[in-house]
Formats: structure tokens, C-alpha cells, sequence
């Protein structure tokens, strides 16, 4: 027999540590769970299809397009966003490379970019340029030129 | 004598503002949700042209969670109408635009039904069942058909579908060209596309009716300007309406015009009595978002066997979409084409013609660089062709016909004065970093190797920090004056009010350094607040390279003023001149031994709380405001040149830049740090325009490229590392001698590349005149050229 097709759906999971739990509308995307039921802000929503990047976050420690899991398929992980990142100070070295490279103009992109990059640190801690410009292939920047985000991320790789 | 001013105005500085963003802290629109806050989705037109017979919304209003449907005759009464017009242009068409359509649609994406709902899903599962009953028009999609005779008409009060013409010319081309022993012809296109802001438009407006009181916070460049135009058409009292621009994630230009889906959003604030959000999803921007560009330019240039350009003609056919932007009008991008075009250059006669018609797309109009890259593009190809024909160095042709020091200033032959440009300087900066005769040798033998290297230069000129002249001549309530107001706190430290707005350039940064430098105080005792109409003297924003030439001005003149009433203060408690004290560090010292008399906190002080001390007749004021508006100019004209090198893979038409350099003079530069990476990402969008953007329309007039999937922006692996030099020439027109910035990378980069592609393909016989260079046009050129 076909069950009844849900319209919410319970869900538990740990956002920057915190314990959550909600009852969720199942198309809910996560991104709009964390910035619309969650308040944090810090992730921002670019395109909604996967392309821009600005609303990764970090799922069981992956990289993830908020706009492309709905937040009840994050149920019983761990998700980490720029505000979690942040207050760990696990952020630190590569935001004050950002900010002396000015490898940030609208911010926008920002939160995205230095959590790409700290993954990138994470597995590979010497990049090249281009390995570094391919790592964050997946981020739209519309203002700078990447040549000071690819100058920081080096900048904080030394 | 020219003023040698603090070390601080100059240096690398990074952003204060910078931290709290890289900290997930930034506060964008969509980011603050009052109580209450309510959504808009919209119903907007499928069809490019076509009559609503009937709209049937029933469902709609009565779906759960919508708390309102609007359609025109609910804002009848509500949002008065507008028009476009320019009172420079007084021949320019400008039909009424009117917030919601009511009977006929223009384009593709014009809203049509506002849905009001508490959350934006249930706002747009509601606007799915509202039913539109249609009857589909004739719709007109370039501007050959708009303008041929018997054409369906875009708008049926109107006669026709020609927007805008003019002309202008100095001397007698024809008979210039005539006389040539060699002339170049050629058309050029280049294809629509638009800004992408990686953050979309959106607003929030919130209205209080015991008050009259409307609050608006908007992704925007001009909240003086918004402030105006709400109060005017929403009849409101301009005191009562509040425009603030939190963190705008990019703008471009595309966010310094009235949006008829953001001017409803402020309607529905106002019948509902409460905050209403709308934030344009990523299909609404690229159809709805201001386009620009889609120019068809058909130029002649001729020379002397010798190499002297004789005379130039051009023809831009172009158009404005479905209605002029507002309040700017469209003109501008024609204008700036018709007056660039060839500018660099002793162009004998010239002669410009220009053309616009009206089409059933989406409004075009003023995106970053307005014109700016098909002037340059046009004239350097020209150049590059000419040597070509000529069989001389396309590097020494420029230098043979570029305006030399000793011309200046002069005013060109589009008539915009250039007070100085640096064309020699620029170019020889250029060639010092850039060795062209090993590049010619490493370009040969790559060939041997099968790979297709090319060079390519593009010389620019560039318009910035617009005088008031322009639109206040047109008639619209944009400011090009700046006020900047500073208040010393009883610390000594001081707020800085300014009209400029900054959405990441950093002009909020190189206002600080002026002020600091221009009182005599540290940075860090200096904050400036920008982006609110409340806070802010009135002023125009961001746009058009405006913010270090005008704000940067206008807050050293208040620095100035200042800083005399604190010498004045601190000359009567020292019992000493002001002239023979100075300011230095936050200390008030003796410039000749730099020691220290008193703290600039102990003026502070003493002003605010004992204000008793001073005599009635000394200038004690802390807080004071200081005015700049330029006379009797409509630019300031900066230059540079750009130099591209790109492989062209012949197999499968890709281009891959290499290298990318950049030498540009802008006059006295703030601070180089934030320059170099505002040059950098405009260099980026003009690769972008250059090789990848398009707005593709299928021919029955509907937008083919509605996501990012479809519409290629240049992310960090194709784009290569853009070297950045500068010549610094002074306009004496300001003290600070600043002039703008922010259009040259975009202006620069086009031209370079398409030059650079067209070197690359000289052995396949190619030239390419279509921007951009996808892959399919390059093999298309290769084809054509291989059987001609």
C-alpha cells in the first residue's frame, strides 16, 4: 500500500553545534530552513539552481548547495554555516587574508567563498593558483577580479 | 602650486566594513523580516507583446496564506504614472509606464498581478491560478524590422517605433573618407546582456498611515533619489519617506533606476499598512533586471598612406526596449558611443549617427561602463585593421594619431572636453611590462606548435563623476552635487555623513582616509555612514564613477572647514595664531617641532561642554557641512589603454585569456588597494562580455537564457591574473585632482580581447566583428574565411 504523501516532516539535527529540532514543510530547501526558520543570515541565496555557490554550507563536513537539499534531507546531520565557522575561529587566518587582500568588495559571495576555501586548506594545505581558481570554480564572484581571493586564500595557505 | 596632501590620502587601506562581512554579519535587505512582514510574488507576462482581455484571480485571493491581490485599477488611485523623458532630448519618445499593466504588455516579464501573501512560496502558489485570458500581438524583436516602414507598432499612440535619432559631426567626413588612400568599413555587433548582481534586487517597505511615514530599505545606489521619487509618486511628504541601502550585494548600475515590481511592493506597504518584502528570484532578474548594450554599429574609418586617420563615420542602431528607463531615460549608451568612438585620436572629420527604436523586450538602458566598450571597441579593431591594410605596427599607428600632450585640453570630436588624458604615457607604461617583439617570436613558434596566440591593445577613454549639468539640464531630480556633514563627538572622534553609497567598491573607505588625513586624526577615529535619506545630506549615490572624484571632494572641503574652527578653538586657549599651529595624529602641535600643545579631544571637549570659554565671534562649530558641485563641465575624462593575450583553440573555437594588463589614470587615486581589485572585476565583466555573456531570445521574442546555467558569467579557472599600473594625471579642476574609477576595467576589456582573437587568427584569414566570441562564431569566421 502507498502511504499518504506527507506535507511536513519531523526533523533533528545539529546546526553549529546546537541540537534543532522542527517540523518541516517537505519542499522547504535547507537554505531557506537555516535563513528564514534559523535567522542565520550569513548564507545568502544567489540563484536557487546550483550555479552561484553563495549558499553552500557544510553538511557532515561536504561542501553543499543549500538550494539543492531540502532541509529535510539534512534530517540527523551536521551542518555548519559561516556563523558556526566563524565563531570556532577555525575562519581566522583566511579572513584576515581576505580582508588585507581586499579579496572581498559587496560581501555577498563572501561567507561561501572562505568556507570553499578553508575546505580547500583542509584537503590540499599548499594550493596552486590554478588549483585554488579550480577549487572555487563552483563560487561566483561578480565583483572582484578572484585574483585577490586566489592572493589571500595563497596568503593564508603559507 | 599643488598641495602635497597627508600620506593617508593614497594609501592601501583596507575596508573597516570588509570584517563584519567576512564574519557572515552583513545585513542585506532580505536579511531583515519585521513583524508583520508580508511577501509579493508576481504575475508577469509569458508573451513579449499581447492585449489581457480578462484576468480572473478568484482563486487566487482566496488561497491560503494570501492576504491580498493587486492588479492596475487597485493602484489607480495609489501610484500615479511616469515618463521617461530628458529635457536635453525633448525629441525622445517617452510613453506612459504605469506600475501594473492594465491592457496591453510590452515585454516579456512585465508585472502584470501582485500577490500578497505571508510567506513568498504561498505568494507564488497563489499567482499560479490566476488565469490570464490573452490575445497574442505582433511582437518585434530587433531594430531593422522596428524601424522598417508598415512595422507593428510597440506602442499604438505613437506613429511609429522610432525612439530616438541624432546626429552629430565635426567637419566633413564623407569628403575626409572620400579623399583617403584608405579607408576600413566594417559592422560591428555586440549581443544584450545585463548586470547579475550575484545579490537581486529587492525591497522592503514598510508604511505607517498615522504618521504618512514610509520606510524603505533597498538593494540600491540612490536612496535620495528613491526618496524623491516614492514621495512624488506615491504623494507622499518627502520628509516622511525613508530610504536606507543596508549591504547591497553588487549593483553595477542596474540598481540606481525605478523598478515598477519595487514601486508596487511600496504600494502595497501603503494600502496594507504594514511591511511588504519582495526579493526578485534569479528568472525575474534576467528578465525583469535593467539590460544594456545590443548595439549594431557600422563604422568607416580612413587614412593617409602614411597612416593619419583622416576622418571617421559611424552608425549605432540600437534600441530601448519597451519604454526609456527611469528616471535616467535611455539615451545614454548611444550618446556615450556617438561621443567616444575614436576618441583617443586626431580623427580629422567625424561624423555619428544615431538611432533607437523601441522593441518588445525588457527596458535597456545604463549598466556599468554605458557605452563606454563598444566606443572603444569600434575605434581600436578600426586600428588594428587599418594597420593591417597599411602593413605598418598597430602599436605605432595609435601612437602616430593619439592626441598628443600639447592638445590639451581641447574639446574632441564628439564634442567632450578632455581637460588631460595620458595616451603616450599610458601606452609606454604598457609596452615596459609588455615585450611585444619576444611576444611576436613566442607567437610564431607557438604556431609551429598548432597554437593560435594573439595579441591585442585597446586604448580608452573613460567619463566619470557626471556634473550636475546633465540631469539637472534634463529635468530629473538626480543629484551630481555632493554635501558630506562631519560631527566631532566630545571624544574627538568623528561621523561622517555622505550622499555616496558603497556596495563594496569601498568609497566608504577612501572617505575615511580623506577625512582622517584632511583633520589631521587617525583613521580609526573617523566613521563614515552612507546608504540612509534620513542620515545622509542629500546627495546621489553611487554610479557613473562618481564617489572619489565628488564625495571624496566634498568630505576633503568639510575636513577643511573643520578643521579651521578646531585651530581657531585651539588658538584662543594656546593664545596663539591658528597659522602657527597644526594637527597631527589627533594632537594639536607646533609644525615646526612637532610637539604636542593639546589633544583634539580636549577642543572636542571643551566646545561641547564649556562652549562658555570661546568668544560669541570664533567659529566653534563641530559639526559643520561642506558642499561640492562642479561647474560648467559634464565629465571628468579619465584613460588607459588594456593589453590582452588569449589562445583561440581553432578546433573548438575557445578562447583562454593568458595574460591581461592594465594601465590606467584615473588622477589622484585614493587608495590603490581597493582600485586595482575594482579595475580587476571590471576587467573580469568585460571578459565576460567579451567571450561569454548573451541574452538569447528565441524568435518568438521569450527569453532563452533565464538562469546561470544558460547566461555564462566568468568564474576564477577561465579567468587569468590582470596586472594593474597607473599614471597619475591631476584634474586641476577639484583640490584632491581625483577622477573616476570604476567604469575602466569594462571599457578596456572588450576591445583587448576581440583585438587579441583577431591577432590570434590572422593565419586562419578570420576577422571577427561579434561580441561575444562564443565558439560557435569563431568556427563559423574560420569556416567562412577558408571558403570565402
Amino acid at each position: 500500500m502507498t502511504p499518504e504523501p506527507q506535507s511536513h516532516v519531523p526533523i533533528s539535527l545539529k546546526v553549529n553545534g546546537e541540537l534543532v529540532t522542527a517540523e518541516l514543510p517537505v519542499r522547504l530547501n535547507l537554505v531557506d530552513f537555516l535563513r528564514g526558520d534559523l535567522g542565520l543570515t550569513g548564507t545568502h541565496i544567489g540563484c536557487e539552481h546550483g550555479i552561484c555557490g553563495a549558499c553552500t554550507v557544510l553538511v557532515d563536513g561536504r561542501l553543499t548547495r543549500g538550494c539543492l537539499m531540502l532541509a529535510v534531507q539534512a534530517n540527523s546531520t551536521n551542518v555548519e554555516t559561516i556563523e558556526g565557522a566563524d565563531a570556532s575561529g577555525r575562519l581566522m587566518v583566511l579572513q584576515h587574508a581576505f580582508h588585507r587582500s581586499n579579496a572581498i568588495q559587496c560581501g555577498f559571495c563572501t561567507p561561501a567563498m572562505l568556507l570553499s576555501a578553508a575546505e580547500l586548506l583542509r584537503v590540499n594545505p599548499r594550493p596552486t593558483r590554478d588549483e585554488i581558481r579550480d577549487w572555487i570554480s563552483g563560487n561566483l564572484c561578480r565583483c572582484t577580479g578572484y585574483q585577490a581571493i586566489v592572493d589571500a586564500i595563497i596568503e593564508a595557505a603559507a | 602650486m599643488t598641495r602635497v596632501f597627508p600620506d593617508l590620502v593614497g594609501a592601501e587601506v583596507p575596508r573597516d566594513r570588509a570584517k563584519r562581512l567576512l564574519a557572515g554579519r552583513g545585513c542585506f535587505v532580505e536579511d531583515i523580516s519585521p513583524p508583520r512582514t508580508v511577501h509579493v510574488a508576481f504575475v508577469r507576462s509569458p508573451y513579449p507583446h499581447a492585449r489581457i482581455r480578462e484576468i480572473v484571480s478568484g482563486a487566487a485571493a482566496t488561497a491560503v496564506g494570501v492576504i491580498q491581490v493587486l492588479t492596475a485599477s487597485d493602484l489607480e488611485y495609489v501610484v500615479a504614472p511616469w515618463r521617461a523623458t530628458h529635457d536635453r532630448f525633448p525629441e525622445m519618445r517617452a510613453p506612459e509606464q504605469i506600475a501594473l499593466a492594465s491592457d496591453v504588455v510590452r515585454y516579456q516579464g512585465e508585472p502584470i498581478v501582485a500577490v500578497i501573501g505571508t510567506t513568498r512560496t504561498l505568494a507564488e502558489d497563489a499567482c499560479e491560478l490566476v488565469e490570464i485570458e490573452w490575445e497574442e500581438l505582433p511582437q518585434i524583436g530587433d531594430v531593422a524590422a522596428a524601424l522598417s516602414p508598415g512595422a507593428p507598432r510597440v506602442h499604438e499612440t505613437l506613429d511609429d517605433n522610432l525612439f530616438f535619432e541624432t546626429s552629430i559631426a565635426s567637419g566633413d567626413a564623407e569628403v575626409a573618407l572620400a579623399e583617403a588612400d584608405l579607408v576600413v568599413e566594417r559592422t560591428f555587433r555586440f549581443h544584450r546582456h545585463t548586470g547579475v548582481s550575484l545579490e537581486t534586487r529587492g525591497i522592503l517597505a514598510d508604511y505607517d498611515p498615522t504618521e504618512q511615514r514610509l520606510t524603505v530599505h533597498q538593494s540600491h545606489q540612490t536612496p535620495h533619489q528613491q526618496q524623491d521619487l516614492y514621495a512624488r509618486l506615491l504623494d507622499l511628504p518627502e520628509h516622511k519617506v525613508r530610504v536606507i541601502c543596508p549591504d547591497v550585494g553588487g549593483a553595477f548600475g542596474l540598481k540606481h533606476h525605478l523598478y515598477a515590481d519595487e514601486l508596487v511592493a511600496c504600494a502595497a506597504a501603503v494600502l496594507l499598512g504594514r511591511p511588504v518584502k519582495y526579493i526578485a528570484d534569479r528568472f525575474e532578474s534576467f528578465q525583469s533586471d535593467i539590460h544594456c548594450r545590443d548595439h549594431e554599429v557600422h563604422a568607416r574609418m580612413g587614412f593617409t598612406s602614411a597612416g593619419e586617420i583622416t576622418g571617421l563615420v559611424i552608425e549605432d542602431r540600437f534600441h530601448a526596449g519597451a519604454y526609456g528607463q527611469y528616471p535616467r531615460s535611455s539615451v545614454a549608451e548611444g550618446n556615450q558611443i556617438i561621443r567616444l568612438t575614436g576618441a583617443p585620436y586626431r580623427l580629422g572629420a567625424y561624423r555619428a549617427d544615431l538611432k533607437m527604436a523601441f522593441l518588445n523586450r525588457g527596458i535597456l538602458g545604463h549598466i556599468r561602463a554605458v557605452g563606454h566598450p563598444i566606443a572603444a571597441t569600434v575605434g581600436e579593431a578600426l586600428i588594428d585593421l587599418g594597420a593591417r591594410e597599411l602593413r605598418s605596427d598597430p602599436i605605432e599607428l595609435r601612437r602616430l594619431n593619439y592626441l598628443k600632450d600639447a592638445d590639451f585640453p581641447l574639446t574632441s570630436a564628439g564634442g567632450v572636453v578632455f581637460e588631460k588624458l595620458s595616451f603616450d604615457a599610458c601606452l609606454n607604461a604598457a609596452l615596459s611590462k609588455v615585450d611585444v617583439a619576444s611576444f611576436r617570436n613566442e607567437q610564431s613558434e607557438l604556431k609551429a606548435r598548432g597554437v593560435f596566440r594573439g595579441i591585442g591593445f585597446n586604448t580608452f577613454v573613460e567619463l566619470t563623476a557626471i556634473g550636475p549639468e546633465y540631469y539637472g539640464e534634463g529635468g530629473q531630480h538626480i543629484s551630481a552635487q555632493e554635501t558630506c556633514l562631519l560631527r566631532m563627538e566630545a571624544s574627538g572622534q568623528v561621523r561622517a555623513y555622505v550622499g555616496t553609497t558603497d556596495q563594496g567598491q569601498g568609497i566608504d573607505t577612501g572617505i575615511q582616509q580623506v577625512v582622517a588625513a584632511g583633520l589631521g586624526i587617525p583613521l580609526d577615529d573617523v566613521e563614515v555612514i552612507s546608504g540612509d535619506s534620513v542620515l545622509s545630506p542629500m546627495g546621489g549615490g553611487s554610479w557613473g564613477s562618481r564617489g572619489a572624484a565628488l564625495g571624496g571632494e566634498t568630505a576633503w572641503n568639510a575636513s577643511q572647514k573643520l578643521r579651521s574652527n578646531l585651530l581657531a578653538m585651539a588658538g584662543f586657549l594656546l593664545q596663539k595664531e591658528p597659522g602657527e599651529l597644526d594637527v597631527h595624529e589627533g594632537r594639536v602641535t607646533n609644525p615646526s617641532t612637532g610637539a604636542t600643545h593639546m589633544s583634539v579631544s580636549e577642543i572636542a571637549r571643551t566646545g561641547h561642554f564649556r562652549p562658555y570659554t570661546f568668544p560669541d565671534d570664533l567659529p566653534t562649530d563641530l559639526t559643520v557641512t561642506a558642499r561640492y558641485a562642479s561647474r560648467g563641465r559634464l565629465f571628468l575624462a579619465g584613460n588607459g589603454i588594456q593589453v590582452s593575450i588569449v589562445d583561440v583553440d581553432l578546433a573548438t573555437g575557445l578562447v583562454q585569456p593568458i595574460r591581461h594588463l592594465v594601465v590606467h589614470d584615473c588622477g589622484r587615486i585614493l587608495n590603490p588597494l581597493l582600485v586595482r581589485e575594482q579595475i580587476r572585476g571590471g576587467v573580469v565583466q568585460g571578459i565576460g562580455s567579451a567571450l561569454y555573456e548573451e541574452l538569447y531570445y528565441s524568435e518568438h521574442g521569450g527569453l532563452l537564457t533565464g538562469s546561470l546555467a544558460d547566461y555564462l558569467v566568468p568564474m576564477a579557472p577561465e579567468m587569468p591574473d590582470i596586472e594593474v599600473a597607473h599614471v597619475e594625471t591631476l584634474t586641476k579642476t577639484s583640490e584632491l585632482g581625483a577622477k573616476g574609477a570604476g567604469e575602466a576595467g569594462l571599457a578596456g576589456a572588450v576591445g583587448a580581447i576581440l583585438n587579441a582573437v583577431n591577432d590570434a587568427l590572422v593565419p586562419t584569414g578570420a576577422i571577427l566583428t561579434e561580441v561575444p566570441l562564443s565558439p560557435p562564431r569563431i568556427l563559423k569566421a574560420i569556416e567562412k574565411a577558408r571558403r570565402p
